[in-house]
């Protein structure tokens, strides 16, 4: 097993070099790192569309010593079931020797993942390639100015979920990928944090090390599209985290397990104050709607619970 | 059948990777292809996507892993895959891609045209066109290596009509093993992605300073095209007799009538000329079997002894000056010191039928066009119910 001793993690050869683009308190660029760091083996790379991709991608620099594709915005699943199979092929053929191990990693933000590039992901899915893909939900379209997507969460303001004098932000529930793809009955899913780092290595190990395919959802947050501090960015991931709001589980063989409880759950709006695409929610006119917002936080937090055994 | 001679193709030519999406009227294609997995005939990793988008997503991925590399699909499939063909082109990845040309929706319609490939003739693809089953066969196995010639290192489609070749019973000839093996060779893979010791990046952004030139060079294995598929062409023809150029003529040599089609109706228009040759009337053929990069020179030359010419497009104008092959013929002859006159013709639209009497009737026009010199109607369709 790979060391997860901080002194190990710091020394480790960089696979995402530094003087990449993105922004300054990137959770995209944090987990990316970490992810890096948590496995030793060869890896190839595809990576759809967005802020990763064209931050490290851009002609005529590059961001990876490592092999990486970008192809198009939602196609990064099927990009790299393509690669892992000529990989497959070439080994059955003698031309990589067997012992050759090479992981299979993509990255996609959540319009390439939950929106966009689900069918895609949901196909590779199904059909078991030996693959890992990890999901960087900033909770919209970041990359393009911050818009919408099926991760948004319920009253988010976005610029295609406006607060206006009819409508208060993103009117709909948001997707709850991480359980879709538990439900593909695949061997690891796993839902992280990089506020948790060592949770989110340990995960990253150990969708590596499974056979077949793997999927990690990742909060991630955005310096630009939260309208927040960017450098408390980690505060708020983690303010999501201790409110249930993202609870941090793993779903192996099938069997629901939770990574971490917090000690102390907090209300929502702890995880909300503070950062400006919520900040209408804190307004008195929409209790209400702050008040269903926690409901349904509370539901789905409690059916977490009931599916992983626990007490509630 | 013509699905049945490409999937025997691809037996012979045993790809690392086939993604594909079943779709009418290539279905059989994938199907027979998926027996010879079953069947342990071939060691190809056989993706069955859940789309041809993702068909084509995984032909790119594999493609750059660095091996050969096929699809199959046609029409709405193609239509799906759209975003996808460019990054395959714009990659320089030497994919191979069948197609059973199918009518676009709506109206839905099963049937063949040429309307899907039409659609991306502009992608920076290499476009052959088949004939037969037979043509369907060796196309398939020439596209490889013209993919992969280092000068070229370009996607090529191999298309044939839908049904009335893909389901079309007709004699084949199939190469042995053995020769197919040979003549397509070793694949040498050009920066392989899973040469995990010398990491490349493919698909990197472009800003304005770099995107036009990239595009530029993009463009290179286009242009270097002619001369390799007409090359290989004749190595083809000097191992199995059967030679292959960008263009075929068909009594072309003294005819001053000349119809100009692609795929399937090039049989019908022969058996035409056959008939009116018997009546004195001195009519020919130009077959384009390349339409991408487009023969313009081989067009012209062609063309350029006739007296009157009808291009049969099985496409619509879809608002331009006629249909896709009447606009590049037109444009071949445009510096012709007496070019002949031009029509164009709809035909054969969602398989539409087109007797041999209306290929006929197109040939007598033409010869009162050389008579009269009055040329009529610039663009019309041909067994269409007013």
């Amino acid at each position: 097993m790979v060391s997860f001793k901080l002194k190990d993690i710091a020394t480790r050869e960089e696979r995402l070099a530094q003087g990449h683009k993105m922004c300054p308190g990137c959770g995209i660029a944090l987990t990316v790192r970490q992810i890096m760091a948590s496995f030793e083996e060869p890896v190839v790379i595809a990576n759809a569309t967005g802020c990763l991709e064209i931050c490290t991608g851009t002609f005529p620099q590059s961001s990876w010593k490592v092999p990486w594709i970008h192809s198009a915005f939602p196609n990064a699943a099927s990009t790299i079931a393509g690669l892992e199979s000529m990989y497959r092929a070439k080994v059955r053929r003698g031309e990589i020797p067997k012992e050759r191990k090479i992981k299979f990693l993509a990255f996609g933000g959540d319009g390439g993942t939950y929106d966009i590039g689900f069918q895609a992901l949901s196909g590779a899915a199904e059909r078991g390639h030996n693959i890992v893909y990890v999901c960087l939900d900033n909770e919209g379209y970041m990359n393009t100015g911050g818009q919408r997507s099926s991760a948004t969460p319920t009253g988010a303001r976005t610029t295609t979920s406006e607060v206006g004098k009819v409508l208060q932000g993103k009117q709909q529930l948001r997707k709850d990928l991480t359980r879709i793809m538990a439900a593909h009955h695949i061997p690891y899913t796993a839902q992280a944090a990089p506020s948790k780092w060592l949770d989110l290595m340990k995960k990253a190990y150990r969708a590596f090390e499974i056979e077949g395919p793997a999927f990690i959802n990742v909060l991630c947050n955005c310096p630009t599209g939260w309208h927040a501090d960017p450098a408390r960015g980690l505060e708020f991931v983690q303010r999501a985290v201790d409110s249930c709001f993202w609870p941090l589980y793993e779903v192996e063989s099938g069997v629901v397990r939770i990574t971490y409880k917090p000690r102390k759950k907090i209300p929502v709006v702890e995880w909300f104050k503070d950062q400006g695409r919520f900040k209408h929610l804190l307004r008195p006119e929409n209790e209400e709607l702050l008040e269903s917002i926690q409901v349904e936080v509370d539901r789905i937090w409690n059916q977490l619970l009931k599916d992983a055994g626990e007490e509630i | 059948m013509g699905d049945d001679a490409i999937a025997e193709a691809m037996r012979q030519i045993n790809p690392h990777v086939v993604a594909a999406y079943p779709i009418t009227p290539s279905t059989q294609v994938v199907e027979a292809f998926a027996r010879f997995v079953a069947d342990g005939l071939v060691d190809t990793e056989f993706v069955a996507t859940e789309s041809e988008h993702s068909a084509m997503s995984a032909c790119v991925g594999a493609a750059a892993g660095g091996g050969r590399v096929m699809t199959v699909t046609g029409s709405q499939g193609l239509a799906y895959m759209f975003e996808v063909l460019g990054v395959a082109s714009g990659l320089r990845l030497p994919l191979v891609m069948a197609i059973a040309n199918r009518a676009l929706n709506s109206p839905l319609n099963i049937h063949g045209d040429h309307s899907d490939t039409m659609a991306m003739r502009d992608m920076g693809w290499i476009h052959l066109y088949s004939e037969n089953c037979q043509e369907a066969y060796d196309n398939t196995i020439q596209a490889f290596r013209i993919a992969e010639n280092p000068n070229v290192r370009t996607p090529v489609l191999v298309a044939i009509d839908g049904f009335q070749t893909s389901h079309m019973v007709e004699t084949l000839i199939v190469e042995p093993d053995k020769l197919v093996k040979k003549f397509i060779g070793e694949h040498i893979p050009s920066y392989p992605m899973l040469d995990i010791d010398n990491p490349v990046l493919y698909g990197a952004a472009d800003r304005p300073d770099y995107y036009m030139e990239h595009k530029r060079s993009q463009l290179v294995g286009i242009i270097n095209a002619p001369e390799v598929i007409t090359q290989i062409g004749k190595e083809y023809g000097d191992l199995t007799g059967r030679y292959y150029g960008l263009v075929e003529e068909y009594r072309m040599e003294d005819t001053e009538y000349a119809i100009v089609v692609m795929s399937a109706t090039a049989g019908s228009v022969k058996g035409a000329i056959d008939q009116l040759r018997e009546e004195g009337i001195a009519a020919g053929l130009l077959k384009i079997r390349a339409f991408r990069p487009f023969p313009a020179d081989e067009v012209a030359k062609s063309l350029s002894r006739t007296k009157s010419v009808a291009v049969l497009d099985r496409c619509g104008t879809g608002g331009a000056q006629g249909g896709p092959l009447f606009l590049e013929v037109r444009t071949a002859l445009y510096e012709e010191k007496s070019p002949p006159q031009v029509i164009n013709y709809i035909y054969g639209l969602g398989g539409k039928d087109l007797p041999l009497k209306h290929i006929k009737d197109v040939y007598l026009r033409l010869r009162e066009i050389a008579r009269t010199g009055e040329r009529g109607k610039l663009v019309d369709f041909l067994n269409l119910r007013e």
